[in-house]
Formats: C-alpha cells, structure tokens, sequence
C-alpha cells in the first residue's frame, strides 16, 4: 500500500567536467513509496525549479530499465540496493521514513562527468566500433531457416545479448574495468555460428579498444556480476578469455 | 489540392520490383560525393544509417540521447512480423498484406502495405545473419508466436525484448560503418529546424546538449527518423525524450503533416497510480495470447479477484468477438475495457483498470513454461507494482503508445519538400488508422534496410547536385530564428515548469482527443489549447544557462512544439466526421460500438499544410484507392 516517507538526499553536484564537485543536502519530503527513484527526483527537481534553482542533472529515457541511459551510485551501490535493478526501476517501497541517501555519478577514469549524475559513456561505442558486431551488409542473407542454432545455445547467447550497455559494472569494478560488458558482447556472438567467423578478430579488437580507452584490467573481484541490472554472469567473462587466448596464440591476426 | 503519392503502376505484386528498376541509379564511385544527414537512430534511422554507408554515402547520424543504441525502438517487447510461413499455417506476403490494410480500418496506401509486406521477409534473414538471438523451437529453427490480431503465427521475438535485439543488430552495423569512417556519430544533439535551399532539403540546425551551441550541417538530403509524438498526452508508453519537434520543425518549413489525429492507445499498460507519475509501462500484447481479460459481472464489485466465483466473472472480449477473442485488434480491445470501466466494473483502486488472468494458462501449460515466454514481463510489473502476477491477475488499462500519423511522404518515402525524406514511426505511411501489433519494428526496419537505401538513389541522381555551404543565408536565418526562441524561452522567467505545463496538456488531449472523441469536446479542447499556450509562453519557467547541459531547456522546447502540434491533431480530428480504427468519433459508430468509417467522404489521406502562425492550416487530399482489399466493415466476431 502507498505510504509517505521523508527523506535526505546528498547529491552529487558538479557544473561541468572541468569544474570541482561537491555533495549537497537536499530535503525530500512526502515521498510516495509507489514512486520510482527517478520519479522522486523529478519531485525535487520540480520544487528546486520553481524556487529557481537549478534541478539535478540526470540522464534517463526509456524508463522501463532496458535503454540503459539511467543510473547513479546510491548509497555506494550502481543503481542501488536492489538486485537486477536499473535505477528507473527502484521503487521508493525499499526506502524508509527518515533515510539519508547518497546519490553519485559513476565513477570511472573512462566515463569524465558531464554534469551532477550524468557521465559520458561514449568509450562504450568505441569498444562496439572495434568490433562488436557480425561483419554482413544488409541485402545478402540466405533463408533465416538455413542456419539451425541449438534452442540451449540461442537461450544462452539471448542471456549474453541482454546487456544495457549502462555502465554499472564499470562503476562497480575496483580496477573500472569494462569486462562484463565486452564479455557479453563477445559471447552472444561467439555462441553463434553467424558469430564464429570473426570471433578471434572481435575478441582480441574489442579487449584491446577497452584497454586504449582507459578501462582498468579485471581482476576477478567479480562486483560486475553483482551490481548488473541485467543480470550478466561472469561465465561470459571466461568465455571471453578462451575467446581471447585462442586469437592470442592461434590466429594470425595480432 | 489532391496530393500524388506517386504509386507505380501495374499489379500490386510487380510494382516495387519494376519501380526499382525504373529507378535512377546513383553510379558506385559517386555515392562517396554525396553526403546524408539522418535524423534518428532507432530502428529506422539506424537501419538507414548503417545501409546507406555499406553503400558508399557519407552519413551523419544524430540522436539526442548519449549513444545510438538507447532509441525508444530499444523498448519494443513483443516481437516482428514476418509472412514467412514457417509454421505453415496459411501466411503468406498477400494474407499479411491483407491484414495489415484491414487491421489498418483501409486508411494505408495499399502499394505501401504490400511492398512493406513482401521486404518483411528479408527483414528476419538479414537479422538472422547479424547475430540477433530469436527464440527458436528445439529443432533449432526459429520460432513463431501470433500477435494481436493475427490468426496466423508470424511474429518473430527474442524473449519480451524484440526491440532491443533488434536495435542493437542494427547499432552494431551502424557501429561497424563508424568505425569504418562512413559514419559520423552526433549524438546528444537535437535537431531544431530543417534547412532549405532552393526548395530542397538540405541541411538541419541541431543544439549540441552538452555544450548548447547551436550547430549547422549540410548534406544532399535529409532523413527524418524521428518517431513519433505520443508524448502530447503527456503519460504514454513512449521514451520520456520521445518528440515531435523534428516533425513539426519540417511541418512549420512546409513538408505536411498527415492524419496527426491517428494515435493508438495500447489496451495492455500498467494503470495510472499517481499525480507524479512521468510515464506508462506498457505490458507486451503478447501476454494476451495465455492471459484472459475480465471484469465482475456486477458494477461496483470490489471483491478480491480471487473471491469471484468464475460464473460471476465476464470474459467480455472472449464474449463479444468469439473468433478472436482477447486477441482482436488495439483499438478494439481498448475501447471495450473503457466500456466496462465506464459502466462502473473496472478494477483496482481507481476503478481504471481491467484484469488480465493467467491462472489457466499456467494450469495448462505449467509455471516454466508461462515463465519462459514472459518471465521479464511479470517481472517487470512485479517492480512496478509490487504483485506478483503468477498469483494474483494483471491490472492492465489503455494507454497512449504509438502515432500512426506523421509526416506526409509518397511511395519514395519522400516528403512534398525534395530530398526531405521520413521514415519509420515519423511519416504516416503504412498502418492507416490502427496499427497492428508487431508491425513496426517490420516497418521502421523495411523502410531503413530495403527501401529509403534505393529510392533516395534516385532522389540523387535525378536531381542536380547541390550541397551548399554551411555558410550561406539560408543557414544563416535558420540559426537566427532558433536562437531568437531559445532566448525567448530563458526570458520568461515565469512561476509554472515546463513539466506543469505538460502534464496538463496530456490531460487536455486524454480527455478530448483520446480514446473517444465527440465533437463538443474536441472544439473545447482546441480553446483549452491554446489558453494554455498563451499562458506557457507569458508564465514558463526555465531555469540554467543557454551554453549548458539544460534539461529544462530541451523540455522546454519540446513541449512548447507538442502545444502547437496539440490543436492540429484536434483540427484534424474534427475535419474527419468518421470513425475509423484508432479515431473514435462517437457520434459514428455501429450498434454494436464499433468504428463506423464513412467512405464516400473520407477514404483519403488528411495532409496538412502551415500556413503561418494564427492562421488555418490548409488541408490536402490524397485520395486511396482499394483494388485489391474490399472495403468492408471490419468485424472480428
Ligand atoms: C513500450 C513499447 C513497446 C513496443 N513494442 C512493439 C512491438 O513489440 N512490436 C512492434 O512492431 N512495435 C512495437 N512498438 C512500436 C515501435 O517500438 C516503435 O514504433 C518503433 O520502434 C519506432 O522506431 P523509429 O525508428 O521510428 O523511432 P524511435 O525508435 O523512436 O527513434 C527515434 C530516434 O530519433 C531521435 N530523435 C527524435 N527527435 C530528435 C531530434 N529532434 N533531434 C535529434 N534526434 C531526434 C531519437 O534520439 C531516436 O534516436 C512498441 C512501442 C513501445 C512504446
Ligand atoms: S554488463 Fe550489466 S552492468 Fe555492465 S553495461 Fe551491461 S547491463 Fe550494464
Ligand atoms: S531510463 Fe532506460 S534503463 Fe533506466
């Protein structure tokens, strides 16, 4: 049933990427628990405004978890507490009357900070460009049907493509690493037959963009899986690996 | 005026292989000489984008989001149809054809529908290669389900995510021709006005939103991929930044705006739970092939569900439509659960809302197996909602979700502006008044890969080359007239949020030109309109800088489009003295409720054309022509 809460935000403030940030304390009274987060921002937001102050800055669209534009670090946590949870889907039902919550940017030497919660995750596309993709133009393929794939290796190459490309696994590696991400993308391919022509170029193209664009190295801490609101398994993390070491030693593209 | 749509001649089934022959053919050296500005990079813009690059052209892709991979295309869940047969149960190009001119209440072109309905197999074989994960059967071969309104199964998913599988198949081409430099990425930028030259497209005006200059770009020929404007009702199942401003910028430059009053409301979204709330979650149509739709059978009932005994249970679309059942069209579906809310028997705590029942579906077929198909789905409304839906039903009410209106263009896909071309939800070409579900991911899709990459081959190479400097006048008054409103727009300085304004301009629209409409209303809303319009631009606020990342502002400008485009969707509405598909006049139905369409009067396309601020915009029509689809009443009885 809907309630009403009270709450303390400290948020993260900053003008722009140059200038220095700061935390500032913002009340959030009368609260609907039936509220998303980002609906609570709202909230302030409208307030600030018509007080004339600036509202918070925070990136978002689709609203439903699945365009991967929102997220912040709430409470420590890349789109809070909850688990398999984007931040546009965190209800206020799991706060409580009387709360501080913090409220950050991720954090990351390869996403700078545009402004207050929004960061610039454009390193993500570089990675893509490198090479995560099937190399075939639109107009020449033969029937869908021609190319069985096993239903068990569809389902886990689906769970692979499932990524949001949101970034939280960045924000929550301690090296910011990208793994998980270039993990999934190397899997879903790898996985298919459409995939494995290229998946030695992809596997070694794509580590390396993420290794140029100021990503860190995994180191096995495994926070990625955790904090993912897709729920991204770490297996793909190894798969990437075999993937990788196979074009390493085996292939002749270095 | 009677507007051309320039529909090739010949039997409907020969038509765009000869139009393609006839079609110019800009020579492969050359297309490195042209440059392609493309507006949109959901699956339409970025079909496009990426097409256009493997065929040699120079195009710059823009979005207002921070990547190309977040358009509002990514959520789309059901699924794409396809007549490829598969599970040979009758398909076939024409049955979809057919089904898609009929599900459209027979206001689409019809050499529109059938082309889209012949590319749509390519669609699903191009996928394929590009490593999208479709659900396949154990065989290992794809899978099929049937989708609102079909009685086949052509409907092609991966999980509840379709779209954004196939989003993110077309950014990973489009990602691989940036990285082959045949695509320049502009993301975070918003288009604010269309450049014209000499009569053609050629250039756009766009905001940088992190640094708010004001930028120019020119090119041969502009596309316009820009989806569509549910967002005027303020609450709809759209992406928050969905808009029409690129639209209306074009409309306001001359290109025509086609029935803007064709919207469809979805039957199947979350309710309506509080003043706050900023958007609606639509709940795939596909959970209506297991789930059962019900009311009491007695208004006022406010028992538990599980309390009411299934004889004092209406299954009302199973009831009325025994051969379709919960399966009949969008804007059939819709209306009955607003009959039976009106009539005092909606559910929940506001009375909007109906259930959507799976107990038998998961006697029947088991908890894995419902779990399988829709897992992320319930998932979803379980944190939404906090219920868990295996156990207690759905709640589920109409809400706004797609725009079959929009830009104007003939069979090329081209705008009356040359070398302004629209594709995917942003032109009006395909769906008439209703559109059936799983339909336009297959449209935007059509339109990007297989037929804009052809017909603005010959849109080049028919006309002389013209790509002007950035520099010249035309620009020149563009970027003076955009900066002129943006610093309108800070200078209010007034006491009510951009936001205000919107959501009561969405209650305006819902309540008057939603669902139903009747005249009476529609004229109140148009006064309601631009009241409000008066008052946004004496009372806005607008708070932050100009050369800023500005939220408010961009809000701002979108919603003060959205205000104008609002009274001509009402005009629109008002000129079309019918009922058809997802345009609901009350004053023509059927004795059974049903859409009464008037043919003699209104079998066109209502385009209209600016005719400058105060004043009447000026309609033109095309007039459609059925020679292969009968017209009839539709019924799904
Ligand atoms: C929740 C939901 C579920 C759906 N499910 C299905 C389904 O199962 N099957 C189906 O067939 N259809 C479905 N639809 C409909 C379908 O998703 C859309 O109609 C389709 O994806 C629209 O694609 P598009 O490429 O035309 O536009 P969009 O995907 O909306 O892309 C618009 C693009 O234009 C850009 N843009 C807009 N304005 C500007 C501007 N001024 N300047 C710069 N860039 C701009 C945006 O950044 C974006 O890149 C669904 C829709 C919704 C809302
Ligand atoms: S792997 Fe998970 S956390 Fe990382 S970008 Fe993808 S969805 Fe986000
Ligand atoms: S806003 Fe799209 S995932 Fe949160």
């Amino acid at each position: 049933m809907s309630k009403h809460i009270n709450l303390t935000l400290k948020v993260w403030r900053q003008k722009n990427q140059k200038e220095k940030g700061h935390f500032e304390t913002i009340a959030a009274p009368q609260i609907s628990t039936e509220m998303s987060f980002l609906e609570m921002l709202d909230v302030v937001n409208e307030k600030m405004t018509t007080e004339g102050k600036e509202p918070i800055a925070f990136d978002h669209d689709c609203r439903e978890g699945i365009c991967g534009m929102c997220g912040a670090v709430v409470n420590g946590r890349p789109h809070g507490a909850l688990k398999g949870t984007t931040l546009c889907q965190l209800h206020m039902r799991h706060f409580n009357d009387g709360d501080t919550i913090a409220i950050e940017p991720f954090r990351a030497m390869a996403f700078k900070v545009i402004k207050d919660l929004a960061v610039d995750r454009s390193a993500f596309d570089q990675i893509i460009q490198a090479g995560g993709f099937i190399s075939v133009n639109a107009g020449g393929a033969q029937d869908a049907n021609n190319l069985p794939v096993p239903q068990e290796r569809a389902e886990l190459a689906m769970d692979a493509a499932q990524c949001i490309g949101c970034g939280a696994c960045v924000a929550a590696c301690p090296n910011a690493s990208a793994m998980l991400f270039v993990s999934a993308k190397v899997s879903q391919f790898a996985l298919l037959p459409q995939g494995r022509p290229e998946a030695a170029r992809r596997a070694l193209a794509m580590v390396r963009a993420m290794d140029r664009l100021g990503f860190g190295n995994c180191g096995n801490e495994t926070e990625c899986e955790a904090e993912c609101p897709k729920g991204i398994s770490i297996s793909n993390i190894a798969r990437l690996n075999r993937e990788f070491f196979k074009a390493s030693f085996g292939s002749s593209i270095k | 005026m009677l507007l051309d749509g320039k529909v090739p001649t010949g039997p409907i089934a020969e038509k765009w292989d000869r139009h393609r022959f006839e079609l110019k053919l800009v020579n492969p050296a050359n297309k490195r000489k042209y440059d392609i500005i493309v507006v949109g990079t959901g699956l339409a813009g970025g079909s496009a984008a990426a097409t256009l690059a493997e065929l040699g052209y120079n195009v710059k892709a823009f979005c207002f989001q921070d990547s190309p991979r977040r358009a509002h295309s990514i959520a789309a869940q059901g699924g794409i149809n396809a007549a490829k047969n598969y599970p040979n149960d009758g398909d076939s190009i024409w049955r979809l054809f057919y089904d898609t001119v009929k599900g459209g209440d027979f206001r689409a072109r019809e050499a529109n529908v059938y082309r889209l309905a012949q590319v749509s197999n390519h669609i699903i074989d191009h996928c394929v290669a590009q490593g999208i994960p479709f659900a396949r059967d154990y065989g290992g071969l794809l899978a099929n389900r049937s989708f609102g309104g079909a009685q086949v199964s052509r409907t092609f998913y991966a999980r509840g995510q379709t779209g954004q599988q196939l989003l993110l198949g077309c950014y990973s081409s489009l990602m691989r021709q940036v990285g082959a430099g045949k695509v320049t990425l502009l993301p975070r930028r918003e288009m604010l006005d269309l450049v014209i030259v000499k009569g053609h497209a050629k250039g756009i005006l766009v905001r940088n939103l992190i640094t708010g200059e004001l930028e120019r770009h020119g090119a041969d020929a502009v596309v316009l991929a820009t989806g569509g404007y549910g967002n005027v009702f303020f609450l709809s199942t759209n992406a928050m930044g969905s808009n029409v401003t690129a639209a209306y910028r074009a409309y306001l430059k001359g290109a025509l705006f086609a029935n803007p009053c064709f919207t469809q409301i979805h039957p199947t979204c979350i309710p309506v739970h509080g003043t706050y709330q900023s958007k609606l979650t639509l709940m795939s149509e596909s959970l209506r092939n297991d789930g059962r739709v019900w009311v009491p059978q007695k208004a006022g009932d406010k028992r538990p569900p599980y309390q009411i005994p299934e004889n004092e249970r209406d299954y009302f679309l199973e009831r009325k439509y025994p051969s379709f059942g919960n399966l009949v069209p969008r804007d059939v579906a819709s209306r009955n659960a607003k009959q039976q809310c009106d009539a005092g028997k909606g559910v929940g705590a506001t009375g909007l809302a109906v259930y959507l029942d799976f107990a038998d579906a998961i006697k029947r077929d088991g908890r894995a197996v419902i779990e399988r198909k829709y897992g992320n789905l319930f998932e979803m409304y379980e944190k939404i909602t906090g219920e868990d839906p295996y156990v207690t039903p759905m709640m589920i009410y109409p809400a706004v979700h797609y725009t079959m209106g929009g830009l104007w263009v003939d069979y090329n896909l081209m705008s009356n502006i040359p070398g302004l071309f629209v594709i995917g939800e942003a032109n009006f070409s395909d769906h008439g008044a209703n559109r059936l579900g799983a339909s336009a991911l297959m449209q935007g899709l059509a339109d990007g890969y297989f037929i804009l990459p052809y017909t603005i081959g010959g849109y080049l190479a028919g006309s002389a080359k013209l790509n002007p400097a950035t520099s010249s006048p035309e620009f020149d008054a563009c970027e003076r007239a955009v900066q002129e409103r943006v610093n309108r727009l800070l200078a209010i300085k007034g006491k009510r949020t951009v936001d205000d304004f919107h959501r009561q301009l969405g209650s305006i629209m819902w309540d008057y030109c939603g669902m139903s409409r009747n005249n009476a209303g529609l004229e109140k809303a148009r006064g309601l309109i631009q009241s409000l319009r008066a008052e946004f631009w004496q009372n806005v606020t607008v708070p932050g800088d100009e050369k800023d990342f500005n939220q408010s502002l961009e809000r701002a400008g979108r919603v003060a489009d959205f205000l104008e485009f609002a009274e001509l969707m009402v005009i629109d509405a008002l000129e079309r003295q019918e009922s058809c598909g997802g345009h609901f006049n009350e004053a023509y139905q059927t004795p059974e409720n049903e859409a009464l369409r008037d043919d003699e009067k209104f079998c066109h396309v209502a385009a209209w054309e600016y005719k400058g601020t105060g004043k009447a915009p000026e309609l033109h029509k095309e007039p459609l022509t059925f020679e292969n689809v009968h017209l009839t009443q539709r019924s799904y009885k």
